[in-house]
């Protein structure tokens, strides 16, 4: 592992920014870091992935002075021995920063006041100089292009922004501390709720910073995204080191197998319905949001993809549909029944068999702080089980049977949903929704935050529901998954289907350059 | 923890109906830290404290603020507060001694005046609440604030004695194992809240709206609805605590209910720290009003004035729900 460190592009005599070794962390008697390691060199972009539960996240909260790891792991910075647990907060002092998923920015709070956050945060300043410290912002802002107003509330700011001001804001406090090493950004998956276009953006801000000789560790799900921007990266499972990779001598399959430790199939798309049987949900004229006049034709057991990029409004159609967003007109007919979209409540749309899986799951999709049981009754507790007299028992034990069903770990209902990871929880909500064998399954992002062994299971589950009947529209800016599951996708441009994809023609990269292409693209 | 198979069957054996014992602890923490204060007040004013005709005092005055506690429990339960609970409550009372005494009307009517009443500011305040979309503490500080107003201006900020008997004997005056019928009252409404939180879909529903408004509404259920519906339950309450309250006092004063607020709160919190750890509930909560009524009986008969009933509440107030944090921020983060 050491001889590898040649590999990357800094002169091989330099130490590592960054190396830590004979890590372990125990909690309650479970490992979830086990003898693991990592080495940064001065320069390289090292990505560090892993399913949910791999320890990811706990040896970055060891980093942050969050976790006191047990005795016996060494950590060295700039070569210089550092003693371990850190205290919170003494990352600074060696020229680490961080930047979480959630970005930590304030949104009712103005982009300067964002920036000087932390700043103000820590030490006392009597008398603020704006307006100097406006002209700074501009000029940060300026030397890495990002046309941003410092005035401009972050809650009006694009996702991609926030991102970017996140960042930069990580290395001016990066470089306000003196201290040794050359600066080390730890990037905790901040790409999940950006699409891919606007990956690329931050993806060139992290190469600048890297040309200045920054250090940076990218946490990730996605393999195309660490194999894109990388050297090399370390693979972490069950605790342990699974491989680290050079990224250019590796393939995705590669990646995939240290991660999951086994070989998945390539993902096949499952061939249309024979013959597209008799239409089964058909919606009609659609409008609400970005979406103008909007109409679909979906049978029976098949799953139709929406997407776009950011702004097209395909991630709206499924909340108008359902009713959860208010739509301006069109309709649905569904079996046979027709109803006003307009004036569709969630409850009607469930009550006529359409079922909604948000994309935000914390908010929409499921209650942290309830038990597992009844975060999967929810829906049927007036149909299923006496409604004057609830039996926790029988509840507890349905709940159990769908647990099992859709191979939630662990399979316990009692647990609280919040303990659970993003994928299981991800399984309870599909479990919740499936059992009342929907007519029409209307899905946003299903697999955002999901790990990759359980984006299979969600796959899975996706397909069954369909086959036994179930109409399913998919929203999703994942072109991978919606090759994966689609006989037919959608790409929307400013409100309307600009293109059609089917079959055979669908593929990841079909559906980025049709998305990408825009309007302009269908011609 | 050396060897990995039979820790993992422990933990799959506590898991399952077994409840570890730090979790029994903190269920009946409460009621322990209660028999305990009975016990030292007990052992330090034998011949006063432990007596039978100061208990069932304790146990038959204080269904009035346990009516009260119930009221509130269940918009805080769908994490609404109301605030204008005690003055609902005060009002109330006031109606019924005003149509009583003033206008000669049959205690029955009053009484159901009265509830109707509790009614009427419970639809409002949830109207304000889910149309306008304003938060409930200030719709209810508003709301409860004006009724105050009109409580003083009904009773020319007087107190109004002469209630009809009628309401005193099935309030107070009549025992039952030498307790005042209220106590049983109070703890039939319990009993009832317990069941409707607790085993019915509505009550489910509650709790899904309090814990995940944004799931919940995506669930089909309907939550402006299941949250009047919990103002309204909460105005009825604290509608049949100020008619309870009349039928204990024998007159309406038009100030000394509005006392009953702050204990109220401190009980709910209180109470949601014990007996289901994490929710409100109503056992609890009934645990909590007689542990608090328990304390200040106890040290006033240790010679502290009154003052100490103000310090003992505030205080309480602030210590159960820094509890009840902590019983829920552990619960969040069970990894």
């Amino acid at each position: 592992m050491e001889a590898s460190l040649a590999g990357a592009g800094p002169p091989a005599d330099a130490p590592p920014a960054l190396r830590l070794w004979g890590l372990s962390k125990t909690f309650g008697g479970q490992k979830a870091l086990d003898n693991a390691s990592l080495a940064v060199a001065q320069g390289e972009v090292h990505g560090l992935l892993g399913q949910n539960g791999s320890g990811k996240s706990t040896l970055i909260k060891v980093l942050a002075g969050f976790h006191a790891p047990d005795p016996g792991s060494r950590l060295q910075i700039g070569g210089a021995d550092v003693a371990l647990p850190l205290a919170p907060g003494a990352f600074r002092k060696y020229r680490m920063s961080f930047v979480h998923q959630h970005l930590g920015l304030i949104p009712s709070l103005t982009a300067l006041e964002n920036l000087l956050l932390g700043r103000l945060a820590e030490r006392d300043h009597w008398a603020i100089n704006w307006a100097a410290q406006r002209r700074a912002a501009k000029r940060l802002f300026a030397a890495y292009d990002i046309d941003l107003d410092p005035d401009a509330r972050v809650a009006d700011i694009p996702p991609v922004e926030r991102a970017l001001l996140a960042i930069v804001r990580a290395i001016a406090e990066m470089n306000e501390e003196g201290g040794v090493g050359a600066g080390l950004l730890v990037l905790d998956e901040p790409t999940p709720f950006l699409p891919k276009r606007d990956v690329d953006r931050l993806f060139q801000l992290v190469r600048t910073f890297v040309s200045k000789g920054v250090s940076v560790v990218f946490v990730s799900h996605d393999v195309d995204e660490v194999m894109e921007i990388t050297n090399r990266a370390t693979v972490l499972r069950d605790g342990k080191v699974a491989a680290t990779i050079e990224t250019s001598a590796a393939t995705k399959a590669d990646f995939i197998e240290a991660i999951v430790g086994r070989k998945l199939a390539p993902a096949t798309p499952p061939a249309p319905p024979a013959a597209r049987g008799s239409s089964h949900a058909i919606v009609h004229n659609l409008s609400g949001g970005t979406i103008e006049g909007f109409s679909l034709d979906l049978a029976a057991g098949e799953v139709v993809g929406v997407t776009g990029l950011i702004g097209s409004g395909y991630d709206e159609i499924p909340y108008l549909i359902y009713g959860a967003r208010k739509a301006r007109g069109g309709t649905l007919d569904i079996a046979g029944q027709g109803v006003e979209l307009r004036e569709i409540k969630p409850r009607d749309a469930i009550r006529r068999g359409v079922v909604l899986v948000p994309a935000d799951r914390a908010n929409a999709g499921v209650i942290g702080p309830l038990p597992v049981a009844d975060n999967i009754t929810m829906p049927t507790l007036g149909s299923r089980f006496r409604r004057w007299m609830l039996s926790r028992r029988a509840m507890t034990a349905e709940a159990a049977e769908m647990a099992r069903r859709f191979e939630v770990r662990p399979a316990d209902p009692t647990m609280n949903m919040a303990s659970l990871s993003g994928g299981n929880q991800q399984k309870v909500v599909l479990a919740k929704w499936f059992q009342m064998a929907p007519k029409l399954i209307l899905l946003d992002e299903p697999t955002q935050g999901v790990d990759i062994g359980a984006r299979q299971t969600v796959f899975r589950h996706i397909a069954s529901a369909a086959s036994a009947g179930a109409a399913v529209l998919c929203a999703s800016s994942d072109y991978e998954q919606l090759a994966a599951i689609s006989s037919r996708v959608l790409i929307f441009a400013a409100g309307r289907v600009v293109a059609i994809l089917e079959g055979a023609e669908i593929s990841k990269d079909a559906i980025a350059e049709r998305s990408l292409g825009g309007a302009g693209g269908f011609a | 923890m050396t060897d990995s198979a039979p820790t993992h069957a422990a933990a799959e054996m506590e898991r399952a109906p077994h409840k570890p014992l730090a979790y029994r602890l903190e269920q009946f923490g409460l009621i322990i830290v209660w028999l305990l204060l009975i016990a030292v007040f007990g052992y330090l004013r034998p011949d006063t404290f432990l007596t039978w005709p100061n208990l069932s005092t304790i146990l038959g005055s204080q269904a009035v603020l346990v009516v009260v506690t119930l009221g509130l429990i269940i918009p805080l339960t769908a994490n609404d507060f109301d605030l204008s609970i005690a003055f609902i409550m005060t009002l109330s009372s006031m109606l019924v001694a005003v149509l009583n005494v003033n206008y000669g009307i049959g205690i029955g009517w009053a009484v159901i005046a009265a509830l109707a009443l509790g009614i009427a500011v419970g639809l409002i305040n949830g109207f304000l609440i889910t149309v306008f979309r304003i938060h409930s503490l200030i719709v209810t500080l508003g709301t409860g604030t004006f009724l105050h107003g009109v409580t003083l201006w009904l009773s020319d900020s007087m107190t109004i004695s002469g209630i009809s008997p009628s309401l005193m004997n099935a309030v107070i005056v009549d025992r039952l194992f030498g307790v005042p019928l209220e106590f049983y009252y109070a703890i039939v409404l319990a009993a009832l809240v317990w069941y409707l939180l607790e085993y019915t879909a509505v009550g489910r529903r509650i709790l899904f709206v309090g814990r995940g408004r944004e799931v919940a509404r995506l669930s089909g259920i309907d939550t402006d609805r299941i949250r009047v519906a919990c103002l309204v339950a909460s105005g009825f309450f604290g509608a049949l605590a100020g008619v309870l309250y009349a039928g204990t006092q024998g007159a309406a004063d038009p100030v000394s209910g509005v006392t009953y607020q702050l204990p109220a709160f401190a009980a709910a919190f209180l109470g949601s720290t014990c007996i289901a750890p994490g929710r409100f509930n109503p056992w609890g909560a009934t645990v909590a009003v007689y542990f608090l009524v328990t304390g200040i009986t106890g040290l006033v008969f240790l010679g502290f004035s009154s003052f100490i009933q103000e310090m003992f509440y505030g205080g309480a107030l602030v210590i159960a729900v820094t509890l009840s944090q902590l019983v829920r921020g552990r619960q969040e983060q069970q990894f």
